[in-house]
């Protein structure tokens, strides 16, 4: 179980720091909400067939925010008005999902 | 650069020494043979878009998304291989891409079965829920023409469904347009009066586009199975969001679009059912594809992207719709505690919550749309959000005409942040208030006067 444990949060730390690098506002802040709630959500899972059902599922996740964050940067689009005018708190509120 | 490339170059400088912006081209540094005229559009376009927002601190908030919405990365990313590697056509029988592209069709098909309950063989593939529309209610009239000649649909369905019916009574049918309630919900024993013997189909949209009011699909499902008649539902607004089941809603066709549930533009599917069998007539002659209803090559990408966006709504519909509810209960709460004379036009029960119509009295809606210009916002159907005439499905559930022409509609996404909605109420209000301070009509209402009773002198 300790060794699901530490994998699972490995993930989330690795799933919730590659999110941050969506381009799009609204898909940076819908990722990281939903990675947010989808582990939590399936945190008391005891199964062990199916955490590591949930584990494949996350890691095909992962894989699809790597390769789409890298689409995302290729075309970028200017920065929303809410980003523009509140930069350091959005910033912040996301280092603080990481910590 | 390689020799190919130089001798193609050094053939257009002969060629076209004439054009100087050619040659412009051709001799900047940044000239690169492939993309960069094409690119260049997508800059220029940008740059000049941004500078029509005037001097804005960024790009606007999207709150429109019943007229689209932006394409989930997940539908993207299933998307790219076939954009990309596979591009075989899936009708081809004789090689291995056309077998790749017919397999990603085929499991496409059933990722949008599975999530109305059909069967993966009634599905049809269009290009579009107007498409599928117009073969719905044009295809089934004219297969049963010789005994049934009735439609029945209402007055505030999309208008790809009003004029296929205008176009059917061209062709001598008569139908029948069903008024609403002042919620927008139909009455259901009007819809049962209206049925008569040589009635052919029912036609009546699942969750309407501007309002967002839902119909009572299953009842009406059940007088048509009663009447043995066909029941088709535009269902764009609906499915994915709301959760639709074909048998259990006795539906007979329904209407799907991609990208109103964060797939590709340009795809759409209809339901047909086959037990008992839905005969249509099709709109398109061609080589037969998708059982003789819709010729013309599938679109793999498009419909794997249509596949995907079905089965990641199945997987996310609980929990986008209680997102929905959390952004329309905090725009509406923020909104109505600090506006009076606010109202929501349409049912506020039986409604999908990420569509949110209201209207500010004494305020002129197209001007607070363009005071508004920080935020994506319409007031009513992209379709006809260049006119400004007052929406025809407001007029049916009886709003007045001067609150008509001051409704706005707030459309949620599963990507809106909570923080967009906040500022979009913000700025609401403080618009709202502000374009109230300049008009005589709210001063003449802050006074107490009864503006209904004015007798406006006619020149």
């Amino acid at each position: 179980m300790a060794n699901s444990r530490s994998v699972v949060l490995k993930l989330y730390k690795t799933m919730l720091r590659e999110a941050l690098e969506f381009d799009s506002y609204n898909f940076r802040m819908y990722a990281l909400r939903r990675i947010r709630d989808g582990f939590r959500e399936n945190m008391n899972i005891k199964d062990k067939a199916e955490i590591s059902e949930m584990i494949s599922y996350a890691k095909e996740n992962l894989d699809i925010i790597k390769r789409q964050t890298t689409v995302g940067k290729l075309y970028s689009a200017e920065k929303l008005i809410i980003e523009n005018s509140e930069p350091r708190e959005n910033k912040l509120s996301s280092e603080k999902v990481i910590a | 650069m390689n020799r190919a490339t130089t001798v193609f170059v050094s053939y257009f400088r002969r060629r076209i020494n004439r054009d100087v912006t050619v040659i412009k081209i051709l001799d900047s540094e940044s000239y690169s043979p492939t993309t960069n005229s094409i690119r260049s559009y997508v800059t220029e376009t940008k740059e000049s878009n941004f500078k029509k927002l005037g001097n804005l601190p960024g790009r606007p908030h999207y709150l429109d998304a019943q007229a689209t919405t932006p394409m989930d990365p997940r539908v993207l990313d299933a998307m790219l291989p076939y954009l990309v590697s596979w591009y075989g056509n899936p009708h081809s029988r004789t090689h291995a891409y056309g077998w790749e592209s017919e397999a990603a069709m085929e499991h496409a098909r059933s990722q949008v079965a599975n999530l109305i309950g059909a069967d993966p063989k009634e599905i049809v593939f269009t290009s579009g829920a107007t498409e599928s529309n117009n073969i719905a209610v044009k295809g089934v009239a004219r297969f049963y023409k010789s005994k049934k000649k009735h439609i029945i649909t209402t007055q505030t369905e999309h208008k790809c469904v009003l004029d296929s019916c205008r176009a059917m009574e061209g062709e001598g049918f008569d139908v029948t347009y069903l008024p609403v309630t002042t919620t927008g919900i139909i009455d259901l024993n009007v819809l049962k009066e209206s049925i008569r013997p040589d009635t052919s189909l029912v036609s009546i949209m699942t969750v309407n586009n501007e309002i967002g009011v839902k119909q009572p699909i299953e009842e009406i499902g059940a007088i048509c199975k009663e009447r043995k008649i066909f029941f088709h539902t535009d269902a764009a607004q609906a499915v994915g969001k709301i959760p639709l089941d074909v048998h259990k809603m006795n539906i007979d066709l329904m209407s799907i679009s991609g990208h109103k549930i964060y797939g590709p533009k340009g795809i759409g599917a209809l339901y047909v059912r086959r037990r008992p069998r839905v005969r249509v007539e099709p709109v398109q002659s061609g080589g037969g594809q998708e059982r003789g209803m819709r010729s013309g090559t599938v679109p793999t990408p498009l419909v794997v992207g249509l596949g995907a966006a079905c089965e990641i709504a199945m997987h996310e519909m609980d929990y986008d719709h209680k997102w929905m509810e959390k952004l329309s209960q905090h725009l509406l709460d923020k909104i109505t505690s600090r506006l009076p004379n606010v109202i929501r036009n349409g049912d506020p029960v039986h409604s999908y919550p990420g569509c949110i119509n209201l209207s500010f009295a004494y305020v002129e809606g197209e001007s607070l749309l363009m005071a508004l210009k920080d935020i994506a916002l319409s007031s009513g159907s992209a379709c006809t959000s260049a006119s400004l005439e007052p929406s025809y499905v407001l007029r049916a559930i009886g709003t007045d005409e001067d609150l008509a022409h001051s409704s706005i509609r707030f459309g949620f996404s599963r990507f809106t942040t909570l923080e967009e909605v906040d500022y979009t109420a913000e700025r609401t209000i403080k618009d709202v208030e502000r374009l109230r301070e300049m008009s005589p009509l709210w001063e003449m209402v802050q006074e107490g006067v009864d503006i209904k009773a004015i007798k406006w002198s006619q020149h």
